[in-house]
């Protein structure tokens, strides 16, 4: 299988299939259909590389980032995403969001 | 939380008497028979913010908005001259929809070099000319001249493109503002043209939304999660540093709290390790001297100033980027919520990604008032209670349902001896 | 032939002479208008059930009730106190909903210590009162005992909770009730906590359901695949009679002869009912309840098989000889549709053949009702198309006849009295 990220974050190398994501309504979407389980999963693994994720990718300039720290940006993106679920309401979903949607129709690259 | 000194009059509400400090009724925010006044006596008078002059980039650049309440659809445009102009959105020919993509009711936008109808192929110029009649041979003493686009009024303050409905506006878009809100000149919303928009259809009324945004009152208790549960203080309060209103706008300012200097449980990871979160970046370009009108209370350290321009735009602003929201009315229960988050332009992954952090966490916050306010426009319906008390730090609401008041009884009142 | 005594005056119709025997209108369930009509003048003025004391088992039990007809949401709550109150679900300070859960338009219900507003944390005890106000310094001159939850008339008959919308209800509950019902006092609905619950949304006027289960006529046509072939063609040949009808005020009462499936031939049952011994009418082996109140089989039917009482407006109490019961709601949610509920109870099982049993009665009546509603969004089509507007109604149906005319009164009373200006 092709690698999708840098090789420094082979570690990461599983969870970049479901979470190397483009935009934050994909992201959203992956959030909202995903167990508990699996975003702690992501999230324990994920979580502890982000400083160092960061870190890499800014030795690229921002407008342009190779094809795979591209992606490691949108990883990075996604545990965003997923520490909303894991460190503040301890549920995929917004709680008392009740049926309430927010599109987020823009967005800058990457 | 530090106690922020009231106002001589011993409250920021009896500050302003002309509000009173008894109760407030809400019947304006579910009746079908109040909301045709608003059509008449708000949205189609008051200067209305439909944009930014970054939407429109270039010249030939368009972007058409539909205002539901105002039975409106303007296209909004940047002529060859570079002006930017706004038109009705209808062919001068047999009334079609002239800009539209796939969908006549939604909104579109792009670049365009002229506009051509897709009906019987008429077109117009970038500043609404009549340019071009299909068979013109065929038509009786047509004056191509007098076939332009109708235009709507149009005007700009510091990058916010604004336009009236009304046929002749009681008063120029500087003066609608006032001196509270054109405070804000020379604040560099230009510089901040990273943008991430958002757009919402909620089923509450458009007031009751906005209301969410007018006061920290329910902050403690609706966004319990906006800090850890280490620091959570189930008796918290929120007290806002100072209030002002200045005719039908009105304005909040909060303090702030430096992020970075607190103890480690005050935040969650995410907010320690990308230095940023809920205020948005910790830190953020220079991008000079803010003007004096940012901060009118002078509170520090100062954190946010929150305007709510009449009737339906807020400007959030911090030191470093901005949040703006609009709330369109499309029927007395529901509206179409747009929120932007406006920022200096990333130049590295790093700060890309404090940006994603702050409009991550404001969608999360903002989705909990959207839920719950559903709730509230369906328990307002039920039409049996009349008298709801608000306290001093919900004066904003008092005077924004105050000033709809005020405007739809001026409406009124020179509705009388008219023929109609 | 009459199979079962009729009336002196020929036919349980014209024992009621109010009634008339001509064709009747169902415009009152096509009509948006009419609806409107029916929500003033009935639903935000009568009594309506809204369920039954044990589902408040203790102090600070609540379940909160969306009744789209009185264009109302109630909290039902057990107080410290044990009484049972209801109040509208909204917070007085900003109209927030104050009850519900995961969305605020639904039902929720659970236990707790006193309600707080999500919005601003204001907090009303158990029985309604304002007990904390966030920051109440900010406020001017809030006197915090006026700012209680606001009460909804509540009453408690045998254990059902009634709530009544009107300013000052008409009538207290029990005289509401009437002696028909009343006398169903001393059945141990408080004993029968074995509960099955549906709920569904149908596509057709609250009445028009109403009517498919307060007449017997239909069963043998619409219910015939529910029995082996030979006993439906025995039922179609025989058609449907109740042996007794009753009408009290705005209720209604049928009663039925019972059905001796034990006792028949096997190829007249069903091979599931046979083992589970168990159906439609419910577990074949008899439950000692003890002695029946008056109100319980009052023509002394024997065999006997149910008694259902239509409770103005919209419940159903049901009971079966065999020893349970069931209850069903229709709440109107516009003209043309609205929620139905019906709930099933047993006595608690005491082994696993009665559990069995009961489940195979509680799978049978499921059966049942969606034919009815399947049947029911068909009629409503056929009616809303408005070139039939004349219907006949056989005297075994004298109780469709009534429930429409009682709904027309009470809006004929209603609107009656001069307009005065009301809430």
């Amino acid at each position: 299988m092709t690698r999708l990220l840098p090789a420094q974050f082979a570690d990461l190398e599983p969870y970049a299939q479901t979470w190397c994501r483009r935009t934050e309504a994909e992201r959203w979407a992956v959030r909202a259909a995903s167990s508990m389980q699996e975003l702690a999963d992501f999230y324990d693994a994920a979580f502890p590389r982000l400083e160092a994720a960061i870190e890499y990718c800014d030795e690229h300039p921002l407008d342009a980032l190779p094809d795979d720290v591209g992606r490691l940006v949108e990883l990075v993106h996604s545990v965003v995403m997923v520490s909303m679920a894991v460190e503040i309401f301890g549920q995929p979903k917004t709680v008392d969001s009740a049926d309430a949607v927010l599109h987020r129709v823009r967005e800058p690259r990457p | 939380m530090t106690q922020w000194p009231k106002p001589p009059e011993g409250s920021w509400t009896e500050h302003y008497p002309a509000l009173g400090t008894g109760t407030v009724c809400f019947d304006d925010s579910v009746s079908p028979e109040f909301y045709e006044l608003e059509r008449e006596a708000i949205f189609k008078r008051a200067w209305l913010n439909v944009g930014r002059v970054e939407d429109l980039p270039r010249i030939g650049s368009c972007f058409t908005k539909e205002i539901t309440i105002a039975n409106a659809s303007v296209i909004l445009v940047r002529g060859a001259d570079d002006e930017v102009r706004a038109f009705h959105n209808i062919c001068r020919h047999r009334g079609n929809r002239l800009v539209w993509s796939d969908d006549p009711h939604q909104e579109t936008g792009g670049v365009y070099r002229q506009f051509t109808c897709k009906y019987h192929g008429w077109r117009y110029d970038l500043q609404g000319a009549c340019t071009f009649v299909q068979q013109e041979d065929e038509f009786f003493d047509l004056d191509k001249s007098s076939c332009g686009l109708a235009p709507v009024h149009c005007d700009i303050w510091n990058g916010f493109i604004f336009v009236n409905l009304d046929a002749r506006p009681r008063q120029g878009l500087r003066e609608f503002l006032g001196p509270m809100i054109t405070g804000l000149d020379g604040y560099p919303f230009e510089k901040m043209t990273e943008h991430y928009d958002f757009v919402a259809e909620n089923n509450s009324n458009w007031k009751l939304f906005a209301d969410a945004f007018q006061e920290y009152y329910h902050v403690p208790s609706l966004h319990p999660q906006q800090v850890p549960p280490a620091v959570r203080d189930p008796g918290a309060g929120f007290t806002c540093a100072h209030f002002q209103c200045d005719g039908p706008h009105r304005l909040v300012s909060t303090a702030g709290t430096r992020r970075w200097a607190l103890p480690e449980e005050c935040m969650y990871p995410i907010e320690r390790v990308t230095r940023s979160g809920l205020v948005g970046p910790w830190e953020t370009p220079d991008v000079g001297a803010l003007p004096d009108g940012v901060n009118p209370g002078k509170v520090d350290p100062w954190g946010i100033s929150n305007f709510q321009v009449f009737p339906n735009l807020e400007i959030l602003v911090y030191a470093g980027w901005y949040i703006l929201y609009r709330y369109w009315p499309t029927s007395p229960r529901s509206h179409r919520f747009e929120a932007t988050l406006g920022f200096h332009p990333a130049r590295t992954v790093r700060q890309r990604v404090e940006h994603e952090v702050a409009s991550v966490v404001f969608k999360e916050f903002a989705l909990q008032d959207a839920g719950m306010l559903g709730g509230t426009q369906a328990a307002l319906e039920t039409g049996v209670l009349h008298e709801f008390p608000l306290s001093d730090q919900e004066i904003l609401v008092r005077h924004f349902h105050k000033v709809v008041a005020d405007w739809v009884g001026a409406y009124r009142r020179e509705g009388i001896g008219a023929v109609g | 032939m009459a199979r079962f005594p009729k009336p002196p005056e020929g036919s349980w119709t014209e024992h009621y002479p109010a009634l008339g025997t001509g064709p009747v209108s169902y415009e009152d369930s096509t009509s948006p208008e009419f609806y409107e009509r029916e929500r003033r003048a009935i639903f935000k003025r009568t009594w309506l059930n809204v369920g039954r004391v044990e589902e408040l088992p203790r102090s600070g039990s609540y379940f909160t009730k969306e009744i789209a007809a009185a264009n109302a949401s109630v909290v039902v709550v057990r107080g410290k106190d044990g009484e049972v109150r209801a109040f509208h679900n909204i917070c007085r300070h900003r109209g927030n909903k104050l009850v519900w859960n995961d969305y605020p338009l639904e039902e929720t219900r659970g236990t707790c210590r006193q309600f707080q507003c999500k919005y601003h944390g204001w907090r009303y005890d158990l029985e309604g009162a304002l007990n904390f106000v966030q920051q109440e310094s900010e406020f001017f001159d809030l006197d915090k005992d006026a700012y209680g939850l606001l009460p909804v008339h509540c009453d408690v008959w045998a254990g059902f909770i009634f709530v009544n919308f009107a300013p000052e209800a008409e009538q207290p509950l029990t005289e509401f009730l009437g002696p028909m019902v009343t006398d169903l006092e001393g059945y141990p609905f408080d004993e029968m906590t074995a509960r099955f619950g549906y709920r569904t949304n149908i596509a057709a006027n609250w009445k028009l359901f109403m009517d498919a289960f307060q007449e017997f006529y239909h069963a043998p046509v619409l219910h015939a695949k529910q029995s082996p072939q030979k006993y439906s063609a025995m039922a179609q040949q025989a058609g449907f009679e109740a042996p007794h009808y009753r009408i009290e005020g705005p209720h209604r009462l049928v009663s039925t002869s019972g059905v001796r499936f034990w006792e028949m031939d096997s190829e007249l049952v069903k091979p599931m009912e046979i083992t589970t011994r168990s159906g439609l009418f419910g577990p074949w082996d008899e439950v000692d309840l003890g002695e029946m109140p008056k109100g319980v089989n009052p023509a002394h039917c024997d065999p006997w098989g149910l008694d259902s009482f239509q409770v103005f407006p919209n419940f159903v109490i049901l009971l079966w000889s065999q020893g349970w019961y069931l209850t069903y709601h229709y709440w109107p949610t516009s003209h043309h549709t609205h929620v139905f509920e019906g709930n099933v109870y047993f006595l608690p099982a005491t082994n696993a053949r009665e559990r069995i049993a009961q489940e195979m009665a509680a799978v049978t009546f499921k059966e049942f009702a969606l034919q009815d509603a399947n049947t029911l969004e068909a009629t409503q089509m056929g009616i809303e198309s408005g070139y039939v507007d004349r219907f006949l109604l056989n005297d075994q149906e004298v109780l469709c006849r009534h429930l429409h005319k009682e709904v027309a009164d009470w809006i004929a009373a209603y609107e009656s009295v001069p307009e005065v200006p009301r809430p």
